[in-house]
């Protein structure tokens, strides 16, 4: 990957955790995937040396840099190897949290935030549902006031981290749907404690394709008590507020991807120097070549529109002429374009390595199997060109 | 005693982990592009210097000091993040005559002067030039004690006690202050900069100075003939087993 161009803040941030993911090397991950064991050490080594509160406040023990900063944490954390099941283990810490830092009261704040940013504690985040994946606003799971508590009923599904966090950052209904007045309204905004031996919570964990290290679970509540203190922000307004987190997301996301598609390029690419058959290199071959070339020019792109996202994210609240909606376009496009180039790079370097690209100890199957998580979420392709085609061109609204 | 007022020199090289590459006109090693870091020996400096503040040895002051191109800032800062409480740039571009161990003596003695200094930790070499002369040279000058290849520093009051790995053992020395400590490897294992460590570092003083301020006459004395790639090495022979690897060794000599 081409540096020039990068702050020095995100340079810093560059050097100092890839030494940090320099202890974990691909065999960490591989052996961690292999077994589902949830890589705990990292995530240790990261808090204390301060990096989970990247995005977050200096007065709560955070570093107060911005999204721009953040996702070069992730692309670094990806690109080390760690892939996206590494960058999974701390990244809903990092995002789910802004809306929690921007809308929480200053007690709330203090109580709640310190010992996530320190490591003491860990959070989950919990939108999506079974039925309802993209359709935020027809979310069902239902909190119902009950004096100083509220009563959460429904399931939640691909929830990551939730077996190994004691926080999350749930987004329940306060309004039936039928009562609604404003479309965006009736959800609310929640940081809690998940005690998965009390009554009224219970987790399953999902097998799947990759990033195994990393548990993701349906999460049923049946009658969960929560105290009423645990509302961020105003009752109803939980959508907005989460708003403020998903765009962040969406970067994050975006870093992790250009991550994973370097590294993947990387292998490639040294493979195709070293490997040797009818008396030369297979690199140079332009067969082989070229589609990394292209898979090379493709990332740097992804790259530059990722990095710009991140940017127009930091400065919107500072700069008035950047609206929420050239944010939007910009953050739903770097996602879109790193993780579909950063396909391309993985798929690329799993063909470069032939027959070996298929066995495990060349790490690059693991990386494809991982590509795939940008590629779905948190949104996928075909509601980024429903957004866009809506959004950037004016043309009807097709969904 | 106020506290120690600790001195680390600190250089900019090419990182450990690039292969180096001689230029085309075999003048020099290729830097441009090239990924750049604190030489690792110095990282060990820091790093004590902070420990025995750590380790509540009075001290008053650590101050980084580093001439070099302006992209030496990053290793200052860096110095900085890891506990140094601030630094000194002397400002050498790449097209100036570039500084002999014996002209960063001269100088270091001008700034230890000038920041009264009473403990300086250096690397014992760097690893682009690997002279392993500076610290020695600069204890000269200034008449101090040194000791050199430090694996373990004890500072009580005024008295320095350093243990050195030398051939065939460790050897225990003491001096009183001030002195000189160069420092090897097994002496410590640097830390990692802390995030909030590298914010604050940014805060953290940098004063940017010239070899003029320091009315210094640094002009080398060595002239590079020729700068050339070590030649690749050949490749092995293999053998069948251990009895033909013993008749090979035989056969070479070896054994």
């Amino acid at each position: 990957m081409e540096i020039s161009g990068f702050t020095q803040e995100q340079l810093d941030v560059r050097e100092a955790v890839s030494k940090i993911c320099s202890k974990y090397p691909d065999e960490y991950w591989m052996e961690h995937d292999n077994s589902g064991e949830y890589p705990h050490d990292l995530h240790k080594d990261l808090a204390k040396d301060g990096w989970i509160g990247i995005a977050l406040p200096e007065d709560l023990g955070g570093a107060g840099l911005g999204i721009s900063e953040a996702t070069m944490m992730l692309h670094t954390i990806a690109e080390s190897g760690a892939g996206i099941a590494g960058a999974q283990s701390i990244h809903a810490n990092v995002y789910a949290t802004q809306p929690v830092a921007k809308f929480a009261t200053p007690e709330q704040r203090r109580h709640m935030l310190p010992d996530l940013i320190s490591g003491k504690t860990r959070t989950c985040f919990a939108v999506t549902e079974p039925n309802t994946g993209l359709e935020t606003l027809k979310l069902r799971t239902f909190a119902k006031r009950d004096g100083d508590s509220y009563l959460i009923s429904g399931q939640k599904i691909w929830i990551s981290s939730a077996q190994v966090a004691t926080k999350m950052v749930l987004l329940a209904r306060t309004t039936a749907l039928e009562d609604v007045k404003k479309p965006s309204e009736g959800l609310s905004l929640f940081f809690i404690d998940i005690d998965k031996a009390a009554p009224g919570i219970e987790l399953k964990r999902i097998k799947k394709m990759g990033g195994r290290a990393i548990d993701a679970n349906e999460v049923f509540f049946d009658n969960f008590r929560i105290p009423a203190d645990t509302l961020i922000g105003k009752e109803s307004q939980g959508f907005k507020i989460v708003l403020y987190g998903m765009n962040a997301e969406r970067c994050l996301l975006a870093g992790e991807a250009l991550g994973i598609g370097y590294a993947a390029l990387k292998r490639a690419t040294d493979y195709a120097r070293e490997r040797n058959i009818f008396g030369r290199p297979i690199g140079q071959n332009q067969g082989i070549q070229h589609p990394l070339a292209s898979a090379y020019m493709h990332l740097e792109a992804a790259k530059l529109a990722t990095y710009h996202a991140a940017k127009l994210y930091d400065n919107s609240g500072i700069d008035s002429s950047i609206t929420q909606h050239a944010v939007g376009i910009a953050c739903n496009s770097a996602k879109y374009l790193a993780a579909e180039a950063a396909f391309t790079a993985c798929e690329r370097a799993v063909l470069t390595h032939g027959g070996m690209g298929y066995a495990q100890e060349y790490h690059v199957e693991r990386y494809l199997r991982e590509v795939f998580v940008p590629r779905i979420a948190p949104v996928s392709r075909e509601m980024i060109m429903n957004y866009i085609g809506e959004k950037a061109l004016g043309l009807p609204r097709s969904y | 005693m106020s506290g120690l007022r600790i001195l680390v020199p600190i250089k900019r090289v090419i990182d450990y982990a690039v292969k180096p590459r001689v230029n085309r006109a075999q003048t020099a090693v290729e830097t441009a592009n090239v990924k750049h870091s604190m030489n690792p020996f110095d990282e060990l400096s820091i790093e004590e210097a902070v420990r025995l503040r750590e380790r509540k040895v009075p001290v008053s002051e650590i101050v980084a000091f580093s001439a070099g191109p302006p992209k030496s800032q990053d290793i200052l800062r860096t110095a900085m993040a890891m506990g140094a409480d601030r630094g000194i740039h002397v400002v050498v571009e790449d097209k100036d005559p570039q500084l002999e161990p014996l002209g960063v003596a001269k100088l270091l003695k001008k700034v230890v002067d000038e920041q009264k200094s009473n403990l300086v930790i250096l690397g014992k070499q760097s690893i682009d030039d690997d002279a392993a002369q500076t610290g020695q040279m600069l204890a000269g000058l200034l008449n101090w004690p040194q000791a050199t290849q430090a694996s373990k520093v004890q500072v009580e009051g005024e008295t320095v006690t350093v243990t050195k790995e030398v051939d065939g053992g460790v050897e225990t020395v003491r001096a009183k202050l001030p002195m000189i400590i160069t420092t090897d490897l097994r002496l410590n294992e640097p830390r990692y900069a802390s995030l909030p460590n590298i914010m604050k570092a940014k805060k953290k003083p940098l004063e940017k100075k010239t070899l003029k301020d320091y009315e210094l006459d640094a002009a080398p004395r060595l002239k590079t003939i020729k700068v050339t790639e070590p030649p690749p090495r050949k490749g092995g022979v293999k053998v069948e087993d251990v009895d033909g690897m013993i008749s090979k060794l035989k056969e070479l000599g070896a054994l």
